[in-house]
């Protein structure tokens, strides 16, 4: 089934079971966004020490796509830098615009790389970059960085 | 029961034969966003522009002449369908603009009053008047308001809604204070079908005036705006089989003659001068610039498809689609279906939330077998945060869907959370 390349097991497993899930109260910035077409939220706190994500956190409602990448994104991004966060960033983003034409780099996007099937349905790819773009205006609203 | 009428009609629309998601029968479930189109209606736009085509009101020449008839025979065909005078309608480009466009007439009598004399006391908003609108309005019949209470200072109240989808609508709630009471005569999410005369004789008692959303009434069952006492209506020409980009607007006499305009241009002029201009006494004071000629034109065919088959008939077969589907529904496990659990005062309309699936993976696992539904919070955000959903899934029915639709659907739906694997 044509289905299955856009719920993948990976992501179905994060759905049903999201890392990070949670707020954490120590955070050095958050942010809360809303996909005004579904009404689906998340909420990202992150703790940034020394240019580096120690640790992210979320809660939310939405979507297995939305969520799982909550999830996923919680994984990727621990002990990361921001440089690296960014660069990681611009590669899902670039993922996520390839309409299904692009080969994920699982090296780097690791379970991210699931998401190569969501590119195909243009009114999901804003479920997956949602959790995304709200870890990056929290980590840029950290004014001590 | 009957569900023959699909059978008689499914041929009239090309659409509905063409194929989906790899090679599969499409079963359109999304009406009540918009309808699909007879070949009547598209043939109808393209021999407009074939045979027909120049600016209404304006050219002397033949085609012109041609045109401004196509287009006034149109007007007079969608009055008629609905019970009203063809000059007490107005065209617009959807029915967001049909509302707005009050909205904005009543915020410029407003404006217009405090500096002027009383021209336009009768319509011009103060502090200590009252905005009713239900909590269950589309966005676009809550947003506009929301504008026009926060410019005049006019307070917004509410009538409420029930657990199960019904307003709970007191007379004693509605003063002399009311002004504008604005309501949707069909909820597009719960299906709730409102008890408008009701509503009515309290409007016209305290001398608010009624205004209706009838988007989701007019392409489903017999109305009649007349019979219904309200001061206007609002409703769209793509829901009843017409081409996008014509709305409709229909305005009593005294609203239609006294209102100041909302957009000012050409047409909508008696005489224009450097310094001042005034403005035509008619419909046409609400129709500036050049309007859209070949939907209207469109818009009648579909009114005539509509007439031919017959309004009481399509009502009769989607109220069989909706009896059929919300049994199934109420005895589906995990769903949770919103709005009246009786078909009986329900339009062909039913949402429902998926217990443990989000609406979106719900229509997404839909689609995959060619099932085309609705999810999101369908613009009334407030109405689902109200009910306590997040988002809901709907499915809506019209004359073209069959039986066997509503079994594909069901089939499909009831796989849904094994596939998510929540049971």
């Amino acid at each position: 089934m044509h289905l299955d390349s856009l719920y993948q097991e990976i992501i179905l497993d994060h759905y049903r079971n999201p890392a990070g899930n949670g707020l954490q109260d120590k955070f050095s910035g958050e942010a809360f966004h809303i996909n005004t077409s579904c009404g689906d939220e998340v909420k990202v706190r992150v703790l940034v020490q020394d240019a580096t994500i120690s640790q992210m956190s979320h809660v939310g409602v939405g979507c297995s796509i939305s969520r799982a990448s909550a999830s996923i994104l919680h994984d990727l991004t621990k002990g990361v830098s921001v440089v690296e966060f960014n660069r990681l960033l611009d590669e899902f983003v670039n993922l996520m615009h390839s309409q299904g034409k692009m080969i994920p780099d699982e090296q780097i996007l690791g379970d991210a790389a699931a998401f190569a099937g969501v590119s195909k349905y243009p009114a999901r790819v804003k479920c997956a970059l949602l959790p995304w773009m709200a870890m990056k205006e929290a980590i840029e609203g950290d004014s001590r960085e | 029961m009957s569900f023959d009428l699909a059978d008689s009609v499914l041929d009239d629309f090309p659409i509905l034969h063409r194929r989906v998601r790899g090679n599969q029968k499409l079963v359109y479930l999304d009406s009540a966003a918009t309808s699909q189109k007879p070949t009547e209606v598209i043939e109808a736009v393209s021999n407009y522009y074939e045979t027909t085509n120049a600016t209404i009101h304006r050219s002397g020449h033949e085609l012109g002449e041609l045109a401004s008839a196509a287009y006034e025979s149109a007007r007079a065909n969608v009055a008629s369908f609905v019970g009203v005078e063809s000059g007490n309608l107005v065209f617009t480009k959807n029915a967001t603009e049909s509302i707005n466009l009050i909205a904005y007439a009543i915020l410029n009598a407003t404006l217009l009053n405090s500096k002027d004399t009383n021209l336009y006391r009768k319509y011009a908003l103060k502090a200590d008047d009252e905005i009713w609108l239900t909590e269950m309005e589309h966005h676009a019949n809550l947003v506009p308001w929301q504008h026009l209470s926060k410019v005049t200072g006019a307070k917004l109240k509410y009538i409420a809604v029930s657990e199960d989808g019904e307003l709970q609508f007191d007379a004693n709630q509605i003063t002399r204070k009311a002004k504008i009471i604005a309501v949707t005569h069909q909820s597009n999410v719960l299906g709730t079908i409102n008890n408008i005369a009701e509503i009515s004789k309290v409007a016209n008692l305290n001398n608010a005036l009624l205004i209706l959303d009838a988007c989701q009434s007019v392409p489903h069952l017999p109305t009649n705006f007349a019979e219904l006492g309200v001061a206007a209506a609002a409703w769209s020409g793509h829901k009843m089989l017409g081409p996008t980009g014509i709305g409709l607007l229909y305005l009593r006499n005294d609203l239609l003659t006294e209102l100041p305009p909302f957009l000012f241009g050409g047409n909508m002029i008696e005489n224009v001068t450097f310094e001042q201009s005034t403005f035509r006494s008619d419909n046409g004071r609400f129709e500036a610039g050049t309007m859209n000629i070949a939907q209207a034109v469109g818009l009648s065919a579909a009114v005539d498809y509509l007439k031919n088959v017959g309004m009481t008939k399509i009502h009769g077969h989607e109220s069989a689609l909706i009896k059929y589907a919300l049994s199934e529904l109420l005895q589906m496990p995990g769903i949770r279906v919103l709005g009246p659990r009786s078909a009986d005062n329900r339009g062909g309309i039913v949402s429902f939330e998926v217990n443990g699936v989000h609406p979106h993976d719900v229509s997404q696992f839909l689609d995959a077998k060619g099932i085309a539904v609705r999810a999101g919070h369908h613009c009334a955000w407030p109405l689902h945060r109200k009910i306590g959903a997040v988002a809901s899934t709907r499915a809506s029915f019209y004359l073209y869907n069959t039986k066997q639709d509503v079994t594909d659907f069901l089939d499909a739906l009831s796989q849904v959370r094994k596939y998510f694997k929540v049971v």
